[in-house]
């Protein structure tokens, strides 16, 4: 009966299979995100299992977990599919470890632009870009004569004018819930007006300014035109409003294009659906917006075989010319061999701009942690803006001190 | 019970509680005591997909070196109790001294995390005790009161609420309340407001949270009370009825006083529990308009990249500082009792 099977998984997979994926022995354990392109990337690697055990948890709440189980030895998980920002903590605290042994030894397919070196050290090894771009309803801004929004303003204008024609009462949505959503949503506008998080060199926080009250602002704007309950919808519940046609302009994840675009919901609205890049503001040339990468890291409290085994499983996903052509709807790949489609629109665009990674600094999270609480106050017009910048500084300041880097 | 006999019996229970409880306790008060070490950073070259750019990063090497010296931290006394995120001590210092008047003075203070979280939290069991034992005391007269034949599935049905996980129960009526559920949109049409919105206004945040915890709370009450209520002894309250006592004149003379000490327990327990408010403020994603002192906790654990160990240390040790004063009253007045008793 094994042979039985191990035949027909070699026939099913025979042609993606690399010789690299003889594993012997290991234990393979990864711990990721949930979204559809990471389900398909861990899926592909785990087809080159062999005889290593493989487990693989996938969950929104990868950040809580990711840390406490990276730091107990030996690692509950070997692997931890990162991106820009989840990659600092376990840097910061020494919990994964350097690759480039194994990229030589194993990684063939793996181009050079996947590899995130720090250091001269590589890291991690990225496969897939994200960011958040702009979606519109095509119908909608047709009957009205609105061309499609390059920047914030058009953005607002535009949704006013639908307000106004009475076709929606809440034209616009963005993943505005308090906390990490809502401080991303600042991150991203803060940088499309051109400001920087920190003093340059130090860890001091230089939000309270001009660029700081201009990002704020356009937030309560935009909030002003979006489903009075904005900040309780993550990215998931503002892709039901989209579904349900109460929206026709929104800021989403490139990586939930697919979701949108599928054949559930009502066809209509599915096919009015459109992506354009990310919006830039207040006259910049950047967009409003923040790359990120996608990639897999390995456990540092972890034996070398199982390191060895999960490295050559990922490693087989993430120069998968077969798995990117099967799934070049599910995200905007980095591996050799992935060409764009429609859905790829929002990153390519963004990149093409020029548009700036997502911040890699050690004490980044800290700030995104106090930009997600304190600016809340401000959007439902408790507080002045400059007085919400200031409550960030300062938690942010207390947070920074107690763990050491101011 | 001899002294002698009770240690014995306490014995298993008291070690149990020193292992789990005393012990952990102990622990998170030495942990609120320490910082992180200063972080040492330098520059590197990072590259990724999108270019490569110089920026700092945490200088493994040198860290552990003084982790390994020092494993758990740097002493920083009462240092994390006293900063913004807590006490806030010097900033309220400041404020008392810039402010003109005192009404600008506590809206400065409330606009400080821990105050912020204390009102909510205090408010919180503030309304939601007394009505709870009220709401549980009524049902209980009342199911009492109903024929035995159809009291089974009544109570059933009373202690669904504590039953229903709390995280559930507060979903259905997050979902209920959404501008386009079911409660929420009634409302908007009531009041002919399409931006009104249960969930983005703070005060309905509260007293939708207040409403829902009296509902999930009440059915503890209840089931304590019932208990007592079949204990209360009939020939008082027959001797009562025959003198003419109206039913509102026998509950306060006799039912009241019977089950008093009853009464005292709940109240206890559901002060406790309420000043550990958190489920519902996760159920209703309502972390922009309520937070409280447990929630404070968990936002410093994992709401976070980087973990603060000390900040969440020094909250938990003010939350069990917070249900001491809180139940110092009850507390002494017990004691005072047991000891006329003797």
């Amino acid at each position: 009966m094994r042979k039985i099977l191990v035949t027909l998984l070699f026939l099913f997979f025979g042609t993606s299979a690399f010789a690299d994926c003889n594993i012997k022995s290991g234990s393979i354990n990864i711990l990721a995100n949930d979204f559809p392109a990471l389900r398909t990337f861990v899926e592909t690697s785990k087809q080159c299992k062999g005889n290593a055990e493989f487990k693989v948890t996938h969950s929104s709440e990868h950040n809580k977990i990711a840390v406490p189980a990276l730091t107990a030895n030996p690692s509950e998980f070997s692997a931890r599919i990162a991106a820009n920002s989840s990659i600092v903590p376990l840097m910061n605290q020494d919990l994964i470890r350097p690759l480039d042994d194994l990229v030589k030894k194993y990684g063939k397919g793996i181009q050079d632009s996947q590899l995130i070196t720090i250091d001269g050290k590589v890291m991690a090894v990225a496969f897939m870009a994200n960011t958040q771009h702009l979606y519109y309803r095509e119908d909608i801004l047709k009957d009205m004569g609105i061309a499609v929004p390059k920047t914030y303003e058009e953005v607002v204008a535009a949704s006013e004018k639908i307000r106004a024609s009475g076709k929606m009462q809440h034209p616009y949505a963005a993943a505005y819930k308090a906390g990490w959503n809502l401080a991303e949503e600042f991150v991203n506008m803060f940088i499309g007006h051109g400001g920087e998080f920190f003093k340059s060199g130090s860890a001091e926080p230089n939000i309270n300014n001009a660029k700081g009250v201009a990002t704020l602002n356009m937030l309560k704007k935009l909030s002003e035109l979006s489903n009075p309950d904005y900040l309780t919808h993550d990215s998931e519940a503002i892709k039901v409003e989209w579904e349900s046609g109460n929206v026709a302009l929104m800021t989403l994840w490139a990586s939930r294009s697919g979701t949108l675009l599928d054949d559930e919901g009502d066809p209509n609205i599915t096919k009015a659906t459109k992506l354009a890049g990310p919006a830039t503001v207040g006259g910049g040339n950047i967009p409003a917006a923040t790359l990120w990468w996608d990639g897999f890291t390995l456990a540092k409290n972890r034996s070398d075989a199982d390191a060895d085994a999960t490295f050559r499983a990922l490693a087989h996903a993430a120069s998968n010319k077969k798995m990117v052509a099967d799934a070049a709807d599910q995200a905007v790949w980095l591996v050799e061999g992935f060409v764009p489609g429609p859905k790829s629109i929002g990153v390519i665009e963004a990149v093409k701009m020029k548009a700036k990674p997502y911040p890699m600094l050690p004490q980044m999270g800290l700030m995104h942690g106090a930009l997600g609480s304190e600016i809340v106050e401000f959007l439902q017009g408790k507080e002045s803006a400059e007085q919400a910048l200031k409550d960030v500084e300062a938690a942010y300041i207390s947070k920074a001190k107690e763990q050491g880097f101011l | 019970m001899p002294n002698k006999t009770f240690f014995w019996f306490f014995l298993p229970t008291g070690l149990a509680m020193i292992l789990f409880i005393g012990l952990p306790i102990i622990s998170t008060g030495i942990q609120s005591f320490y910082a992180q070490h200063d972080q040492i950073v330098k520059e590197v070259k990072k590259c990724d997909p999108f270019g490569c750019t110089v920026s700092i990063v945490v200088d493994n090497e040198e860290t552990s070196k003084i982790r390994e010296a020092k494993p758990l931290g740097k002493f920083n006394g009462f240092g994390t109790y006293t900063d913004r995120n807590h006490l806030a001590v010097e900033e309220i210092k400041k404020f008392w001294n810039e402010t003109e008047s005192f009404g600008a003075f506590i809206d400065q203070v409330t606009n400080l995390p821990f105050y912020k979280a204390l009102i909510f939290t205090l408010t919180y069991c503030l309304f939601v005790t007394p009505n709870v034992l009220l709401l549980g005391f009524i049902i209980a007269l009342s199911l009492n009161a109903v024929a035995r034949k159809i009291r089974g599935p009544l109570i059933f049905g009373t202690i669904l609420p504590m039953i229903v996980t709390p995280l559930v129960g507060s979903l259905v009526l997050f979902w209920m309340i959404d501008s386009q559920g079911i409660i929420g949109a009634n409302i908007q049409n009531l009041m002919n407001d399409p931006y009104l919105s249960l969930k983005s206004s703070k005060t309905l945040t509260w007293i939708t949270i207040i409403i829902y915890g009296i509902w999930h709370h009440s059915p503890f009450a209840f089931v304590v009370f019932y208990a007592a209520l079949q204990t209360v002894p009939q020939e008082p309250v027959e001797a009562a009825i025959i003198d003419g006592a109206s039913r509102f004149q026998r509950i306060k003379h006799i039912v009241l006083p019977h089950i008093y000490p009853v009464v005292t327990f709940v109240a206890l327990i559901s002060l406790m529990d309420n000043f550990r408010v958190f489920e519902p403020i996760i159920g209703f994603s309502a972390e922009g308009s309520a937070q409280s002192l447990s929630w404070l906790i968990y936002d410093n654990l994992v709401n976070e990249e980087v973990i603060l160990f000390g900040s969440a240390a020094a909250t938990s040790i003010m939350t069990i500082v917070g249900i001491a004063i809180l139940l110092a009253p009850v507390l002494i007045r017990t004691w005072k009792e047991f000891r006329i008793a003797r």
